[in-house]
């Protein structure tokens, strides 16, 4: 059953096409990888899918309701819950209330939202930071902070994007199982991501879009030999060259 | 803040509930402004310290408490209580107005700041040539001095009822800042697209702070109103009340619950003595705020709380 | 209703004075650019260098004219200043800050002229308010005349310096990019001080045009710097073609709105003016949406 399903979504920034008719299928209880180079429209279509831009054209459709006008405060509370590529902490308040913020959103009470604020920063390895103000973690903390503050929306449907960039291999091999774990727990997750490493490991399925059109999708060793991906990224004529020399 | 965090406040508190028992006409005269300049200052701190949306017009609730309370007073012979709770109510009004038409155009930082003067500036002009508020030579209430009235003989009582609204809103603001609107209005603060994401409505959350800053405010106006009985368009909607409130604020702390209440005393202090010093020069000690203001911002961005906290630190 | 000639006569009128709210705005926007602060001292700064026209011409008897040259370049060092090593300081980059400065810089110095000074309002003596031009029909007053004619000349000036002198480059790559501006080895504080300079130089010009025909007080500048205020959003904030047509559009709107409703309205007016742009086209009549 499809969770979320973005049809046909077109987005123009005057006269740039961003997204350009894409469609996606996000099945419930998977982790699908939203991958493509750079400028191919993958962030404006996570922006279309969260709230934050309206598209031009197209629906997005959300356990079988259109929500294509829905306001992004309204979809967090539908459970739907992103991360930002570039972090956004609440830079002059400490890990924990950052976390916290995410948890009032569904537990009015303070005590309640800060324990389960503590609860989630244990889980994604932030307890030992708790008491620190955000702006004094490092680049792998504040990632794991705007995960730990989706998170504690407490959501179905994760959206991230990428968390990965900017970590060093070593933190990329700590946070990998924290997102299996996460949708082990049952929810579901989208994610941008340009380590491919990453995406082959954890996705199930895995979109690929370019210049704003989706050009591939299906299982990520599948996806890796598909002429239009490697000619998306490669350039064109890249496949047949690949193909010759194998 | 916590509980312990907020002991040398009700120690002051409490202190300054002894100065009408004792003190001079003078002293009560000096403490009922500092306690209405720190309530407008609460008010404030609200919105620009607790929600980081900065007020340079605070004047407009002030004076729409102050006009309201003492217009169904004098014209339409309402009884001063009921005034005063309608004054808090279109006090709450007009702020939750002005923030629906600015904060709707997305209008942030200096833009809020700069809207939110022109609003008081155009109230303030409109009070100077409306018949209603007496125009341009004010308003004057009847001077009859009986509970019922919200007036009273003694100048210690009025202390009294000034000094409980102040502490009303320190349990009111400690609350908000220890519960789950604190956070979001820190949240809205600190970043507004973050906050979104996590499911708060940015809008509705400022025109809460707004209505509800304003409406302390306007408390302030109502107090202003039955202490002194006289208004005029500049007491009302002048640029002195947006000033004092704001600077209170920076001087004693921005966004700690505390921080206004010792920021007007404080202030109010520093302008009695100067103009003890100065006499005679108008104007000098409003030289003195404003060298201040600069100079809170370049050494002691987190005002006195700030300081005293850096020095408790200092001492062990 | 109003013959054709006094119609016309206050819409001339209106544009000689829009041209030195320009002016005024100028100074304003120019530095709204490209420190995208908004300076709150304006007005305070350009009551300063009216109360030093009045003190030149009346004190030392130098012809009003004469003081503008030398005024902007004391002023143009005391922005220099205040930029470089008080509001820049002090402010550490937040924008906040410099709004809470800059405001504390105004209520400072206007309590300050006003401790000096008192209240009083003060003009200078002559009859250079009576001196009059007939231009056909009209008689216009010849103060305002040189007015507009400098006024449009230091625009011109300004938007030479900004489009073809290095300092002028170097001011649009800070305003679009003061961190790519600093790695390019730009000077950005020096860069910040000499906009905030050029912005009260233009302050003293406006000075010394606009005191023949008006009167000082400690707080006058506020008058003016709301007038400026809202050209700079009319015009939209940062933008110096903006400024300029949104000085001589709202110098028009006030000497014919004066003229059909009364001169009582006008600063209300003004005010309501602000508000709706702010409201409705924060981005301004001519600027793009940011």
């Amino acid at each position: 059953m499809s969770l979320l399903r973005v049809d046909a979504v077109t987005r123009r920034f005057g006269g740039v096409v961003a997204v350009d008719g894409a469609s996606l299928n996000v099945p419930k209880g998977t982790i699908t990888g939203l991958i493509g180079p750079n400028g191919a429209g993958k962030t404006t279509l996570f922006a279309i899918i969260s709230g934050f831009v309206t598209p031009s054209a197209g629906r997005v459709v959300w356990k079988d309701a259109d929500i294509t006008s829905m306001k992004p405060h309204q979809r967090a509370r539908q459970c739907i819950s992103r991360t930002f590529q570039i972090v956004q902490p609440f830079a002059g308040l400490t890990v924990l209330e950052n976390i916290a913020i995410g948890a009032y959103l569904r537990h009015a009470d303070r005590s309640e939202a800060m324990r389960l604020a503590a609860d989630v920063a244990k889980r994604v390895g932030l307890a030992a930071q708790g008491g620190q103000q955000a702006s004094a973690l490092t680049v792998a903390g504040r990632k794991r902070l705007e995960l730990a503050r989706a998170l504690a929306t407490e959501p179905e449907l994760l959206l991230l994007d990428e968390v990965l960039a900017g970590l060093n291999p070593s933190e990329i091999r700590d946070i990998i199982p924290l997102i299996r774990a996460i949708r082990d727990d049952g929810v579901t997750i989208l994610m941008i991501e340009h380590v491919m490493q990453a995406v082959t490991n954890l996705c199930e399925q895995v979109t690929v879009l370019a210049q704003g059109r989706v050009i591939a999708s299906g299982a990520p060793r599948q996806i890796c030999t598909d002429p239009a991906v490697v000619e998306a990224y490669l350039g064109r004529g890249a496949a047949a060259r690949m193909q010759a020399h194998a | 803040m916590s509980p312990r965090g907020l002991m040398p406040m009700l120690i002051l508190l409490a202190a300054l509930a002894l100065v009408p028992a004792f003190g001079s006409n003078t002293s009560i005269n000096f403490l009922v402004s500092a306690l209405i300049v720190a309530l407008a200052a609460q008010g404030w701190n609200l919105l620009g310290g607790f929600c980081g949306q900065f007020s340079f017009g605070h004047a407009a609730f002030f004076g729409t408490g102050a006009y309201v309370d003492a217009v169904l007073q004098a014209r339409y012979g309402v009884n001063a209580w009921a005034a005063s709770a309608v004054a808090i109510a279109a006090g709450a009004g007009v702020g939750w107005l002005i923030g629906f038409l600015s904060f709707r155009a997305g209008l942030r930082g200096s833009y809020f700041a700069l809207i939110t003067l022109a609003f008081a500036e155009v109230l303030r002009i409109s009070a100077n040539a409306a018949p209603i508020t007496g125009g341009a030579t004010g308003l004057l209430l009847k001077l009859d001095a009986r509970a019922a009235n919200f007036q009273f003989a003694s100048r210690g009582v009025f202390c009294l009822i000034a000094l409980t609204c102040v502490a009303l809103v320190l349990a009111l603001s400690v609350w908000i800042a220890r519960g789950r609107l604190g956070a979001q209005f820190a949240a809205v603060r600190e970043n507004e697209d973050a906050a979104r994401a996590l499911g708060i409505d940015v809008l509705a959350t400022k025109l809460r702070a707004i209505s509800l800053s304003a409406a302390v405010t306007a408390a302030a106006g109502c107090l202003y109103t039955q202490y002194f009985l006289y208004l005029d368009a500049n007491i009302a909607y002048g640029s002195w009340i947006s000033v004092e409130a704001l600077l209170a604020v920076i001087v004693g702390g921005i966004s700690t619950p505390a921080g206004p209440i010792f920021g007007a005393l404080a202030l109010h202090a520093l302008g009695e003595v100067t103009r003890l010093i100065a006499r005679g020069v108008t104007g000098i000690d409003l030289v003195l705020f404003g060298l201040i203001l600069i100079a809170a911002i370049a050494f002691a961005p987190t005002g006195l709380a700030g300081l005293a906290s850096r020095l408790r630190r200092a001492l062990g | 209703m109003y013959s054709p000639a006094i119609i016309a006569e206050a819409m001339v009128n209106g544009l000689l004075t829009g041209a030195v709210y320009a002016l005024v705005a100028l100074g304003l926007t120019l530095v709204y650019g490209v420190l995208h602060i908004i300076n709150f001292a304006h007005g305070a700064l350009l009551t300063c260098a009216m109360f030093a026209v009045w003190g030149l011409s009346e004190g030392l008897g130098v012809n009003v004219y004469f003081t503008i040259v030398p005024l902007a370049v004391v002023m143009f060092g005391v922005g220099y200043a205040l930029q470089y090593w008080l509001i820049g300081p002090a402010s550490r980059g937040e924008d906040s800050n410099t709004l809470l400065v800059t405001l504390g810089l105004s209520i400072a110095i206007e309590n300050a002229l006003l401790a000096v000074f008192h209240s009083d309002t003060r003009t200078l003596s002559g009859d250079a308010a009576f001196d009059v031009v007939e231009l056909g029909p009209m008689l216009l007053s010849r103060p305002r005349l040189i007015g507009f004619g400098v006024s449009l000349l230091v625009a011109l000036v300004l938007w030479l310096l900004l489009t073809r002198t290095d300092a002028g480059k170097a001011m649009r790559a800070v305003a679009k990019e003061p961190m790519g501006a600093r790695l390019a080895g730009i000077d950005v504080r020096h860069i910040f001080a000499l906009t905030f300079g050029i912005g009260c130089a233009c302050l003293a010009v406006a000075a010394g045009l606009l005191l023949p025909t008006f009167y000082v007080t400690p707080r006058v500048g506020n008058a003016f710097v709301l007038v400026a205020f809202t050209i700079v959003v009319l015009g939209g904030m940062g933008s110096v073609p903006g400024a300029l047509i949104g000085g001589l559009l709202i110098g028009m709107v006030e000497s014919l709105g004066g003229l059909l409703f009364g001169e009582s309205l006008g600063q209300g007016g003004i005010f309501v003016i602000f508000i709706l742009v702010l409201l409705l086209r924060p981005q301004g009549l001519f600027g793009a949406r940011a």
